[in-house]
């Protein structure tokens, strides 16, 4: 008998259908992953398991644990079962903790509800957990507050939460994908030898094929609620039996296809020089008088960038690459160096003499939701940047110019006429890069474009990148912490690191070949699919 | 690669008013107010009898079919002196909301805009104004230039300044950092253009449910004025103060405390019902089960 | 910590300063003579010159300016000018009726209101929290005074438990005080108790849909530990919030409510001063209440600090 056996699992919200006859097993010891781009019902199979549904929602079908009827569990039980035997980790660290408890406290709680110990002892064991995952006394006392921790450093809290009373059974949903790769290669290692020391069951559930393969004995592939494949892993994903694996698989290594601007490449000036270019922040209040250090998010950068060239900038989060970003589009004054842009100076020059540089520098950001105003119609969210025109168009110029954009990036001219929120991520990410080129610009700085959208739509929008930059010319800054991204669209790359640009050259050289630190631990953290299966081909044999 | 919610989902109009109308708190509050508004405006041209005419033959009548509601102690018609009312606490609360919202709005989202010393400023301004309840300001306003109608909706106008400056400036600093904004920044926008074009839109809905609630807090201030003699005088009906002239007849003749008082309450109550309804409509977050 | 408390505090004194430009402006500029206002037209202009004499209204703006703000500082604020008498004994006179009046009023809305926000969030959706939501709606939209005359009707007119107005004194014996203002207190209560529920309520939603509530149900931790020990904390922040609006509107109240029930109160005292035209003691009486609000506040301010840890180590 498994420890966690799911057999022809159905949910409904409501009215509408979740999952529909779902069959998964997990033995102990065992890493079973799941699969499935965003909406494929992942989260929902994990909160089943706990019994954390929503209100409204029924399911059916069986759910048994180590014997267990979860369905029919009261919550009583349920109570007793999570937390001790059947732990959980969530995606975003930032949030799911208490902001107003210690560390401590939260640690401890699980402990002392169900062990019934005492206060001291369940600090005790608190310690001891917090250790465990890399949170030392030293530096972290249990008085410590959550919002005193980094992002990483609160995941690992909720690791330690969930894993205090070594449960038989863990539940990880995205537990990295809010985290920078160096920081997710970190976490899986601990989740991995958690499960090890213990023999613990775990499900992981990611929309990353590469992490699971990593990390998983078996996978699941769930899509619109229903398992279409599932498996040993490596057999698989090699095998790729069902076309939806087969296409998840190729999506997620998708590359473009592109040629080096070999005309463009030979100009002698460049599109974009950056100078010298620093970004310091006034450091936190240490009493009433004094302050600490001020912060150097960008430190002393210096970079060009030719026309119709694309170059990806590379690092962790909090490596200062936004901020530099936010500086060349002069959304953000440097507090040091200068950056000429189509051989003018933009450092210091105000809104109206900043026009002409706007016009032929644009920018497309991560959050395909949050880039457009929610009351404006698509034609408006377009059209936005036609204000940097000299001449203003008269409304049929302005029709005009948003129908031939929108036909560029792949969409109707009949759009324009819609809310942004007639469309789904990716759609809304053509509209995006719509915007940005509705001015014919000779630079588009994207900010992580594709990193919140899922594997197969990342593909379509990633060939639309390549496609714009053969046609059109245009040159990109890529601001990313994905390498496969950086790998697939980009000629040239930099690899920053706490502000400073440490390493940088062509980009295959570059993630093939690191030299620096930074780069080192950068390609050795990315999850790469081929790699993974190749591994796990090897290890059976 | 987090999915944020789209938590500002465009209504359309059309879909605004079919969603409002299946909601019961809007039903219910729209209608009180409609009937309210209604009742105030049909005033202007005919009430059962004159509320300047003083029948003393009439005086002190219970409620009976010549008299809804009864008549007061000069013998005039309750009803018609709570329609003729309704004037009052309605021009004086829309008034107020007027002024607050006049003021208060572009103070909130200048702050916001500019952040720093004038955010800073705003603040402590606000932090002064909200030191003086409406009724003190009354009070002091009164001691001066003798009660009227005009102080109440001065004072009350007032505090109605710091209440949307702050609540825009909350709605417009959740706005700022978000991508569209910096999109716009990037199309060569500049900050009034962008609060006109794109803060205001999307703050809108908040200042409407907060209009409501003032709209709502302002009958009950005027009330209470009025009551102290502090707001609109006689002999211009108003709703506290036919309360004050009721409370001394107390003993004979309660009913006279009553429908006033009903006035009031119902019409808070729809306007407050209002304004749920409407906040449950455009921002359903809470409403969702978890 | 001590930064954020410093800079609290440091802007509760500002406001404070500005506060009293605010009163001396309007009470002692804006009506050009003051003592020609509080005597009338009618009166000679021998009386006025000595009323402006003792009010030292022929010394430059600024020097009386300081002199009022000083003598506020050592609690001399004049002398009143219809009763004869320092204002200050006026106040310490009315003062021990408007403050356990205001501070009962507060303890009852807090102890009705904030259990049931609790039991209504805890029941989300059902009748018993339709039920008493429906009832703190009625509660928000009824005015005090009102509610007051109804109290009056029932329990001292009909059922006769207790006296209709006025105020025995302390003098009299805790019990009949305390009794006489009972019922001033519950009507003051009642309409902010429905306010602070409601709040309780949805601050109460709000924070039960974060995801660290989520994080201490996947601990095990049953549905009312976790209302307690989690969700109740965080959404003390805005309830304090309103708690510290709603102490302004109490004082407020205080003013209707001592004249709906006769109690000679900080609120009868200026209501009285305003028809007697006593500019000294209307400014006196509106400075002290204003300079009331504004250490609540502060005391807010410094509550939140406490409920919230990030408070307490950034700024």
């Amino acid at each position: 008998m498994s420890l966690l056996e799911i057999e022809n699992l159905s949910l409904r919200i409501g009215e509408t259908p979740i999952l529909k006859d779902v069959d998964l097993t997990i033995g102990a010891g065992e890493v079973m992953g799941l699969v499935g781009e965003s909406g494929s019902g992942k989260s929902m199979t994990a909160l089943t398991v706990m019994q954390l549904l929503p209100n409204a929602a029924s399911a059916e079908g069986r759910v048994s644990f180590d014997g267990i009827d979860i369905l029919a569990a009261t919550e009583d039980r349920m109570c007793q079962l999570r937390g001790d035997d059947i732990g959980m980790v969530f995606q975003e660290p930032m949030t799911a903790l208490n902001p107003v408890k210690t560390i401590g406290e939260q640690v401890a709680e699980g402990i002392r509800w169900h062990t019934r110990v005492s206060r001291a002892e369940a600090e005790a064991r608190a310690r001891q957990i917090l250790d465990r995952v890399g949170l030392p006394e030293q530096k972290f006392p249990l008085s410590r507050y959550p919002h005193q921790l980094s992002g990483g450093q609160r995941q690992r809290v909720i690791i330690a939460i969930a894993c205090a009373l070594k449960p038989k059974l863990l539940i990880a949903d995205e537990p990295t994908t809010a985290l920078d790769v160096v920081l997710q290669a970190q976490i899986l290692e601990l989740l991995r030898d958690l499960v090890d020391e213990n023999r613990m069951g775990l499900l992981l559930i990611s929309h990353d094929l590469a992490v699971v393969t990593q990390m998983a004995d078996r996978i699941t592939i769930l899509r619109h609620g229903e398992v279409t494949e599932a498996g040993e892993t490596a057999l698989t994903l090699s095998k790729q039996a069902h076309p939806y694996t087969r296409q998840l698989a190729l999506a997620s290594t998708h590359v473009p296809e592109r040629r080096v601007l070999s005309s463009l490449e030979g100009e002698k000036k460049p599109l974009l020089d950056v100078q010298n270019i620093s970004r310091a922040y006034a450091g936190q209040r240490l009493s009433i008088f004094r302050n600490a250090e001020p912060f150097r998010a960008v430190d002393d950068v210096s970079f060009s960038i030719s026309p119709g060239q694309s170059t990806a900038l590379v690092g962790r989060s909090g490596c200062g690459k936004s901020t530099l970003a936010r500086m060349i589009l002069a959304l953000d004054r440097p507090t040091g160096g200068a950056i000429r842009f189509m051989g003018e100076t933009l450092t210091g020059k105000d809104e109206a003499a900043l026009k002409p540089a706007r016009r032929n520098m644009q920018v497309v950001f991560q959050d395909p939701y949050g880039s457009f105003n929610p009351r404006h119609k698509v034609e408006r969210l377009i059209s936005e940047p036609l204000h940097l025109l000299e001449k203003q168009p008269s409304a049929a110029e302005r029709g005009e110019m948003v129908a031939a954009a929108l036909r560029e990036v792949g969409l109707r001219p009949e759009d324009m006429d819609k809310y942004s929120h007639e469309f789904s991520g990716g759609q809304r990410q053509r509209l995006s890069i719509a915007r940005a080129i509705i001015t014919r610009p000779k630079l588009v700085v994207a900010d992580e474009p594709v990193s919140a959208l899922d594997v197969s739509i990342r593909a379509q929008i990633l060939d639309l990148f390549a496609d714009l930059n053969q046609r059109l010319g245009v040159a990109y800054l890529f601001i990313t912490h994905d390498l496969t991204v950086a790998r697939a669209i980009t000629d040239h790359v930099m690899i920053m690191h706490e502000g400073k640009i440490v390493e940088r050259g062509p980009t295959g050289e570059v993630l093939d070949h690191p030299q620096s630190e930074a780069a080192k631990a950068l390609v050795a953290a990315a999850p790469d699919l081929h790699r993974a299966i190749a591994r796990r081909m090897q290890e059976q044999g | 690669m987090t999915l944020p919610a789209a938590e500002f989902e465009r209504e359309t109009f059309g879909s605004f008013v079919a969603k409002a109308f299946a909601n019961r708190s809007f039903i219910i509050g729209f209608m009180i107010t409609a009937l309210i508004a209604g009742m105030a405006l049909l005033s202007f041209f005919w009430t059962p009898y004159d509320v300047t005419n003083l029948v003393v033959a009439d005086r002190m009548q219970p409620p009976s079919r010549t008299h809804l509601f009864g008549t007061d102690q000069f013998g005039r018609d309750v009803l018609s002196m709570i329609m003729v009312g309704s004037r009052n606490s309605i021009a004086v609360a829309f008034v107020a909301v007027g002024i607050g919202m006049g003021l208060g709005v572009p103070l909130g989202c200048w702050a916001a805009a500019r952040g720093g010393f004038v955010d800073e400023a705003v603040m402590r301004f606000n932090d002064l104004v909200f030191a003086f309840p409406a009724l003190l300001s009354a009070v002091m306003i009164t001691a001066i230039f003798g009660p009227g109608a005009i102080n109440a909706i001065i004072a009350i106008g007032i505090f109605n300044i710091p209440v949307f400056a702050r609540v825009s400036r909350a709605g417009a600093l959740a706005i700022w950092p978000r991508e569209f904004i910096l999109a716009a920044r990037a199309a060569g926008k500049g900050k009034a253009l962008i609060t006109v074009e794109h803060i205001l839109p999307n703050i809108a809905n908040l200042l409407l449910v907060q209009g409501t609630i003032q709209f709502a807090l302002g009958i009950l201030a005027e009330a209470g004025l009025s009551y102290l003699g502090l707001g609109a005088q006689p002999p211009m009906p108003s709703w506290g103060r036919m309360l004050f002239d009721a409370q001394t007849l107390m003993m004979v003749a309660p009913y006279l405390a009553l429908f006033p008082g009903f006035a009031i309450v119902i019409t808070v109550l729809g306007l407050n019902l209002l304004g749920d309804g409407v906040s449950d409509v455009l921002d359903p977050k809470l409403r969702r089960q978890r | 910590m001590t930064a954020y408390l410093l800079k609290r505090f440091l802007i509760g004194a500002l406001t404070l300063v500005f506060a009293s430009l605010v009163v001396f402006s309007v009470l002692e500029i804006l009506p050009g003579d003051p003592a020609r206002l509080m005597l009338g037209m009618n009166a000679s202009e021998e009386t006025v010159q000595v009323l402006r004499e003792q009010m030292g209204l022929n010394q430059p703006l600024l020097l009386r300016y300081f002199d009022w703000a000083g003598g506020l500082l050592t609690l001399d604020f004049g002398k009143s000018y219809t009763y004869s008498v320092p204002v200050i004994d006026l106040i310490a006179e009315r003062v021990v009726v408007s403050l356990p009046l205001a501070i009962m009023a507060l303890f009852l809305s807090t102890v009705i209101a904030i259990p049931v926000g609790v039991f209504a969030a805890q029941r989300r959706g059902r009748t018993a929290d339709t039920l008493s939501m429906g009832a703190a709606q009625i509660g928000v939209a009824i005015p005090n005074f009102w509610f007051a005359l109804i109290l009056i009707y029932i329990f001292a007119v009909w059922l006769r438990l207790v006296p209709a107005g006025g105020f025995p004194g302390w003098n009299a014996g805790v019990w009949p005080a305390f009794k006489a203002l009972i019922l001033p207190a519950v009507a003051l209560a009642l309409p902010q108790a429905a306010i602070l529920a409601r709040v309780t309520r949805s601050a109460l939603l709000e924070v039960l849909g974060e995801d660290y509530i989520r994080t201490a149900r996947a601990k095990g931790m049953p549905r009312s530990h976790v209302l307690w020990r989690h969700a109740l904390r965080n959404a003390m922040i805005p309830v304090l919030t309103i708690l510290g609006l709603q102490f302004a509107f109490l004082l407020a109240g205080t003013i209707i409510i001592e004249n709906v029930f006769y109690l000679p109160g900080l609120g009868r005292l200026i209501f009285q001063a305003i028809t007697q035209r006593d500019l000294i003691v209307v400014e006196s009486v509106v400075m002290l209440l204003v300079a009331t609000v504004i250490v609540v506040n502060l005391l807010v301010d410094l509550s939140y600090a406490i409920v919230d840890p990030r408070l307490r180590s950034r700024q």
